[in-house]
């Protein structure tokens, strides 16, 4: 499902911030093309 | 979805083709996972940002789910994902998305 594709990571500062979604992503061979966090207060 | 975001989507559908591309969300609550999901398969529902009308249909997941933790090595899982796993609710997430992706 996540393979071959392009991951736009949309992390929570509250949840999971996008870097840590990108870093784990990429370990597994994923291709994360933007990440960014959003705060949602 | 703030809007400078919506613009970055926008461009990167453009980029590379929506069909290439997978959302994967981090929230730590399942308040705004729908309007997630929603402004990137069907558009802003606020009508407002650049995604207003473009219905990009990009498939969205949160990286909690089963699915996507399988994707990530053994070792990065526990170092960077278990405590989150502990703390946030992941199933109305999970149903939510479902749902979503079931509609693409």
């Amino acid at each position: 499902m996540l393979k071959g594709k392009k991951v736009i990571a949309i992390g929570e500062r509250d949840g999971v911030p996008g870097p840590v979604i990108a870093e784990c992503l990429e370990g597994g061979g994923l291709e994360v093309v933007f990440q960014v966090t959003e705060c949602f207060v | 979805m703030n809007f400078e975001n919506q613009g970055i989507i926008k461009r990167l559908a453009d980029q590379y083709g929506p069909e290439n591309l997978a959302v994967v969300l981090g929230n730590g609550e399942a308040n705004g996972v729908e309007v997630f999901a929603e402004t990137v398969t069907q558009g802003d529902p606020t009508y407002a940002g650049p995604l207003a009308g473009v219905a990009l249909k990009i498939p969205v997941y949160h990286v909690l789910e089963e699915e996507v933790m399988a994707e990530v090595p053994e070792k990065l899982r526990n170092e960077k994902l278990q405590l989150s796993s502990l703390v946030i609710d992941v199933e109305p997430m999970q149903q939510a998305l479902h749902a979503s992706r079931e509609k693409l």
